[in-house]
């Protein structure tokens, strides 16, 4: 049994120790807010945070995260940082068929977090890591910058 | 993709009826005119369309499926506009199959969301349903104050008798305007008097995109659902032949282990349990017919029919006197190649198979279509087949096939419990339908001014119409592979186009966004400037004279010109390219800006769209819709290419299949003209558009044509 907590409660699933935490979420916690893209950690769409750092949920083991904590994108809205990038992503219409906004939104909120006010070269640093077939880039560059902003004038 | 029909056409089957609808309220839509006696028997009509609750709550199902291109927003808006209701009360719903309620009047009544058409299709029989509605709600009114219902008017929500200062909300009304008689003719607002089409509505599909609470079909959870993966022939056409059955059971969490002529399946808790059961169970397929097909077969194949006579799509003048006494003639032959969609969501479909039939919870472009080929695999009557659709996570014309679908239900049938079949994404790029190889021979004349007298074009490639629709396949004609191409926007004298089936061996083709025109724009737009090069004349210039008599591609042209500084010169190795389309009912003019680095590496700096897509809907989702295209497009003339080595599939994930990235990302400036003609299409005329706009920006920065793609970086290496 491997005990962790998600979204601040505590979780507990008994599955092999290499079982990646995408899995677990996905098919045992049954939290489908993170997704699976490609299962080589080559397009970000399972992007969770593992106390605060944004990882590949595809590329996690779940012995690794034993008593950490795990933010996934249906908890990241109690951050500033989350909330913040969740309203400049629906203020800006960023989101199309949605599929990898997840990974995207849980990628921006670990960047705004880490770097206040990113620069391009941050956005594309931090982000570049997460594919989207809609081609919401240009967007996502905008939503960045004004979640930034907004968390700053709080 | 399909054959076009005027507006004027549309409706004329169905007809609108309305009913009170369970728990309230009034209920509206179109049926067709067969089953609508409607005077005597009013029909069932589940969920069509409209529903007015008791709140005033507007509800419409919509007819097409959200896949990302902003329908659950646009058809609604067309609802909302002439009902007279705020978007703020309005939501959505996903519509079962059912061609008859739903089908696309521009797709022959089938319900399938593809080819650019959802607001095509459905601009004016939703505006009239709205209308009719609102006629009704107010012809309510009038009964209840006993007043004439020509002297009421609506504001939203509302309607309102001025006289005496009086209103009723649409909620108090619903219920006794379901018995009201449905106007027979309604009256459709001016364009001048629309407050709702044209202005940018917030999206209605994508407040659970951004919290993980939104449910695409790979989301489906069911009670005692297990998850399984599954491994195809690696060859198309192969059959399974052995598996290590006792080895995938030792795994923990294997439940089941189940076989398929040409797959193997395992089922487990979880998809780790599956994924790592599969390992285990090391199938051996045998190649079958396919073993050894590469793509140079299939080149060599396509190249071998190129040199034969094909179908004629259209023949004006006579090519060949005009060609033979042409002052300049230029011949050239472009391929494009195998693409995979390779959409967020892998491939994935969940299926119960129960005693009274079967449960199928999927996105899907084509429910319909679905639903029969499930009742066919499974030996069951359609109603017997339940489709539940979803949000869907990328389609690009990937999910108007049924073929995982199939697959699922066959797994499904073989367990007594439901399961989630999810593939792997090397399973999805590997067992994809591919974008067909085309390979395109050109041969022009030119006059003594150096423009077009002869054009030839013909097309050789497989044929996706003749597998998808085959009544659409007519004496050898695929509409859909000579889309754009027999209807380009130019005009020379003598013109012939011709269409060549050739189908590579085993290998499925499918549609990919742009259809037809993706390949048809890109080798069309290229030969172009290869022409004005011939010519010595600008690329620009060359097309306004061939424009003369199109005003509105020649519109877009001008002004994608003026907005992307058109001959204002560059740096080394930088270029730009143009190119134009007239696809989908919409006019689009595409300038991109190239940086060729001196390893050959393209950089597409930026791009430029100026677009006439007649009435827009939805502005916002227009532009998005454009920079999606775009994008879309970038990564297939860079990088994407499917190729095939004995039989198999050489790419496998985005580490092999390349996609573009947000730092690789060009900016992209949209420009709509403002227009009242029919809306066109959007979705797709951004990614048709895009690769010879690129294609021209590196002959320009480099002096290569290319004729290929994705671009060989090889080639364009500068010389040291």
């Amino acid at each position: 049994m491997i005990k962790f907590k998600v979204n601040g409660k505590e979780m507990s699933a008994d599955v092999p120790d290499d079982m990646p935490v995408l899995w677990v979420l996905r098919d045992v916690l049954g939290m489908t807010g993170t997704k699976f893209g490609c299962g080589i950690g080559q397009c970000g769409a399972c992007t969770i945070h593992v106390d605060g750092e944004p990882q590949r949920a595809c590329q996690t083991q779940v012995s690794d995260v034993a008593g950490h904590e795990v933010t996934t994108i249906e908890g990241i809205g109690a951050t500033p940082a989350g909330k913040a990038v969740q309203a400049a992503w629906l203020n800006l219409e960023v989101v199309q068929c949605g599929y990898c906004q997840s990974g995207q939104i849980m990628s921006a909120s670990a960047l705004i977090k880490a770097t206040p006010a990113p620069s391009d070269s941050d956005i594309d640093a931090a982000m570049t890591g997460n594919i989207c077939r809609c081609g919401t880039y240009l967007r996502i560059r905008d939503a960045i910058k004004e979640a930034a902003k907004s968390v700053a004038a709080k | 993709m399909l054959a076009r029909k005027t507006n004027s056409e549309l409706s004329r089957r169905n007809f609108l009826v309305a009913a009170a609808a369970a728990g309230g309220g009034m209920m509206i839509g179109w049926v067709p005119a067969v089953e609508a006696n409607v005077e005597k028997d009013p029909p069932a009509m589940p969920d069509a369309y409209i529903r007015i609750d008791g709140q005033g709550k507007v509800t419409i199902t919509s007819p097409m499926i959200e896949m990302g291109q902003g329908t659950y927003t646009s058809l609604p808006m067309l609802v909302a506009e002439e009902l007279d209701v705020d978007m703020a009360n309005v939501s959505v719903a996903i519509s079962p199959p059912n061609d008859k309620l739903y089908g696309n009047p521009l797709l022959g009544h089938a319900q399938v969301t593809g080819g650019s058409t959802s607001i095509r299709g459905f601009y004016l029989p939703l505006r009239k349903t709205g209308a009719a509605a609102r006629a009704m709600l107010i012809a309510a009114a009038a009964e209840i104050w006993g007043v004439d219902p020509a002297t009421l008017r609506t504001e939203p929500g509302f309607v309102v008798d001025d006289s005496a200062k009086r209103r009723l909300s649409y909620g108090e009304l619903a219920d006794r305007a379901a018995k009201i008689a449905v106007p027979s003719e309604v009256k459709l607002k001016d364009a001048s008097q629309f407050r709702i089409i044209g202005t940018p509505a917030k999206r209605l599909d994508v407040s659970g995109k951004v919290n993980g609470s939104a449910q695409y079909g790979i989301d489906a959870k069911m009670p005692n659902m297990k998850i399984a993966t599954v491994s195809a022939s690696p060859v198309f056409g192969g059959k399974l032949v052995s598996f290590d059955e006792a080895a995938a059971r030792k795994i923990p969490g294997v439940v089941q282990v189940v076989k398929l002529d040409n797959a193997l399946a395992v089922v487990g808790d979880h998809y780790w349990a599956a994924k790592k059961g599969l390992e285990a169970a090391s199938p051996v397929f045998d190649d079958g017919p396919h073993g050894n097909v590469s793509t140079a077969d299939v080149v060599a194949g396509l190249a071998r029919a190129a040199e034969g006579s094909g179908a004629v799509a259209k023949s004006d003048g006579n090519f060949a006197t005009a060609f033979s006494s042409a002052t300049e003639k230029v011949e050239a032959t472009y391929e494009a190649p195998f693409l995979a969609h390779a959409a967020m969501e892998p491939m994935n479909c969940t299926v119960a198979v129960t005693g009274d039939g079967c449960d199928v919870w999927v996105g899907t472009q084509i429910p319909v279509w679905a639903q029969q080929a499930v009742a066919a695999a499974l030996k069951l009557k359609n109603e017997q087949v339940r489709i539940h659709n979803h949000l869907i996570g990328g389609g690009f014309g990937r999910r108007l096939e049924s073929d995982g679908i199939v697959q699922a239900a066959l797994i499904a049938r073989q367990l007594d419990f439901p399961v989630k079949v999810v593939w792997s994404r090397e399973e999805d790029i590997q067992h994809d339908m591919y974008r067909p190889y085309y390979y395109d021979r050109f041969s022009a004349g030119l006059d003594a001014q150096g423009m077009p007298v002869a054009w030839s074009h013909r097309i050789v490639g497989s044929s996706i119409m003749a597998r998808w629709a085959p009544p659409l396949f007519k004496n050898g004609i695929d509409p859909d592979a000579v889309d754009g191409a027999a209807d380009m926007p130019y005009a020379i004298e003598n013109f012939h186009v011709e269409y060549v089936r050739e189908e590579p061996p085993g290998i499925p083709t499918a549609f990919w966004r742009g259809v037809g025109p993706t390949h048809n724009v890109y080798v069309i737009e290229s030969f172009i400037d290869e022409l004005a090069a011939k010519a010595k004349k600008d690329p620009v210039e060359y097309r306004r004279a061939l424009l003369q008599k199109n005003p509105r591609a020649l519109h877009v042209l001008n002004r994608a010109a003026e907005l992307s500084n058109w001959g204002k010169p560059l740096g080394p190795r930088q270029g730009r390219g143009v190119s134009v389309q007239q696809a989908f009912g919409t006019y689009m003019c595409q300038v991109a800006e190239v940086t060729v680095g001196k390893d050959g590496q393209v950089h597409v700096d930026r791009v430029y769209v100026v677009l006439d897509t007649g009435v827009v809907v939805n502005p916002d989702t227009v532009v998005a819709q454009v920079q999606s295209g775009v994008i879309f497009g970038i990564s297939a003339v860079l990088w994407g290419e499917i190729t095939l080595a004995k039989g198999r599939v050489q790419q496998s994930n985005f580490d092999d299949y390349r996609v573009i990235r947000i730092d690789e990302a060009p900016k992209i400036e949209v420009e709509i003209v403002k227009s009242e003609a029919d809306p066109g299409g959007i979705g797709e005329p951004g990614t048709s558009g895009l690769a010879p706009a690129v294609l021209n920006a590196v002959c320009a920065a480099t002096g290569v044509r290319l004729r290929k793609t994705p671009i060989d970086s090889k080639r364009l290496k500068e010389a040291s």
